[in-house]
């Protein structure tokens, strides 16, 4: 390969797709059309990708609390601050871990099954079918996918965060005795609703959003055979996982 | 187009179709007369299912003009368009059901999209449907638990639940069994004479062609060969026609995909 060639595929490349994947996110949002189908059919999708991905998050969560509080507390007893150990635990949680492991652990359990879904429809002419029965797959396939997950993942990143506080409580008060009043009053008295926890809620809603538009666009644009399609999926979770870290980032560095 | 006066519901002027560097379709000329079942065949990937995919504006043309029925396919809006292909009726390749709804479902979903029909209607138009390709017995099965011929069918009545004017059909007999093969082709001529109708139906089934076609196109190489009646075919005196039609391996349509030359290849190479 030449370095022309190389360069191209490092970095034209990605700009190219980069540049189709906001093309087709403008003609989704272009053709939406909000009506009773539209909205049960969104809330279908709620249901398959959100509530089915519930056991995940909650186990997740659960121990993600539970070796947070560990090493927190291994941390913090060295400088004798352990009555801090709620607050560094909430304050991690609601503006980082929760948002950026719940997405990340979204792409992989329903991105992929997204992405894999849109592409199976168009090797099997599905997409066709609907455009020649005039309802546009737009409308009635792209758009419900990517308003659920605007929707489901805010809702997850709550259950996850309540599971790896409990996972927090199970670990601290339980397990090493520290005050369990102290413990929530602290977490009161400093983590703030607004910056700290809808903070927390608005990233939520901005990373499943990149979650749902990466899954359908890359079913979308899939190649209709079995390689194409597991060629996608993977790229579901590759992108979607740099996509919210980089804009988890940006985000940060703005509302901070 | 009221000026149009002749009988054909569906005509192709000079149509030339391009996908990307391939050329599919070259200048093709094609008509459908009102009424009648018509068969476009040919050897595979010589762009029969493009001529569907044209006429229903799935594709668009590089040149010439497409009209269906008043209309010009490629002068319309996305909304004109999509009333145009309401009245149209199209089965594709294996049925492209959708694998989340029942059979009944399936055939609901256009009537629920495109009526304002109350579920009761509803529900005895989906029955009618399928009990017109033999399936009511099957409403409430997924399409997963129904055989390839059955899903075909299922598909059949889908495509029939708006009640359309035009019927396409894309390899109607690919995979059937001669049981479900026969009852595929007198469906299609029954539905075609039944609801009046006009039908286009792609294959490469030679065999089937006279028992429910009454004009037929063949297409090779981007444009069409032949044309006539199914007995009038047996008679054209051309190569690529006569191979087709008697199903000879190699002819005009070559066996072989272009290679070098055998024996250097054998000899000279490593």
């Amino acid at each position: 390969m030449t370095t022309g060639s190389v360069t191209g595929k490092l970095f034209v490349d990605p700009v190219k797709e980069m540049g189709r994947a906001v093309l087709f996110l403008f003609t989704a949002l272009s053709r939406m059309r909000f009506g009773k189908t539209q909205f049960l059919e969104t809330m279908r999708q709620v249901y398959f990708m959100g509530v089915r991905s519930l056991v995940i998050i909650m186990i997740s969560g659960f121990f993600v609390g539970l070796v947070l509080t560990l090493q927190l507390y291994d941390t913090l007893s060295r400088f004798g601050a352990t009555e801090a150990l709620g607050t560094a635990l909430a304050l991690s949680l609601f503006r980082e871990l929760g948002p950026v492991l719940t997405v990340i652990l979204f792409a992989g359990r329903a991105g992929t099954s997204v992405t894999a879904e849109i592409g199976l429809m168009k090797a099997t002419e599905q997409l066709d079918a609907l455009d020649l029965m005039a309802i546009d797959p737009m409308e009635r396939i792209v758009q419900p996918r990517l308003l659920a997950g605007i929707l489901a993942v805010p809702a997850l990143v709550l259950v996850f965060n309540v599971m790896a506080l409990l996972g927090g409580v199970v670990f601290s008060v339980f397990m090493m005795g520290i005050d369990g009043p102290s413990f929530w009053g602290n977490i009161q008295a400093t983590v703030a609703l607004g910056r700290d926890f809808m903070g927390g809620m608005f990233k939520a809603a901005v990373f499943g959003f990149l979650a749902s538009w990466l899954a359908v666009y890359f079913g979308w644009s899939s190649k209709p055979t079995g390689e194409g399609v597991a060629l996608a999926t993977t790229q579901t979770v590759i992108t979607t996982a740099i996509a919210v870290l980089l804009t988890d980032f940006i985000l940060s560095a703005f509302m901070l | 187009m009221n000026d149009n006066k002749n009988n054909n519901r569906i005509e192709l002027r000079g149509v030339t179709v391009q996908l990307g560097d391939r050329v599919v379709l070259e200048g093709m000329d094609l008509a459908v007369p009102e009424g009648k079942v018509t068969a476009v065949m040919g050897p595979s990937g010589s762009g029969k299912t493009t001529v569907l995919k044209a006429i229903t504006g799935q594709v668009p043309i590089s040149a010439g003009e497409i009209r269906v029925g008043d209309v010009f396919v490629n002068q319309l809006s996305a909304r004109k368009l999509n009333d145009m292909r309401r009245n149209i009726g199209m089965l594709l390749q294996n049925g492209a059901l959708f694998t989340d709804l029942t059979s009944f479902d399936n055939v609901a979903l256009p009537l629920r999209e495109h009526t304002r029909l109350p579920e009761t209607l509803i529900r005895k138009v989906v029955l009618t449907k399928l009990h017109a390709v033999g399936l009511r017995g099957a409403a409430e099965l997924y399409p997963r638990e129904l055989s390839g011929g059955m899903n075909r069918r299922i598909a059949l009545a889908r495509a029939l639940a708006l009640d359309p004017n035009i019927m396409l059909y894309d390899e109607p007999f690919t995979g059937l069994d001669p049981i479900s093969m026969g009852a595929a082709v007198r469906l299609i001529r029954q539905i075609n004479d039944v609801l009046g109708i006009t039908s286009v139906v792609v294959t490469h089934d030679v065999t089937e062609v006279p028992r429910f076609a009454d004009y037929c196109y063949i297409i090779s190489d981007r444009k069409v060969v032949a044309q006539g009646t199914p007995a009038e075919l047996e008679n054209i005196d051309d190569g690529v026609v006569h191979q087709f039609i008697q199903g000879l391996p190699d002819g005009p349509v070559p066996f072989h995909y272009p290679a070098p030359d055998y024996t250097r290849d054998l000899l000279e190479r490593h």
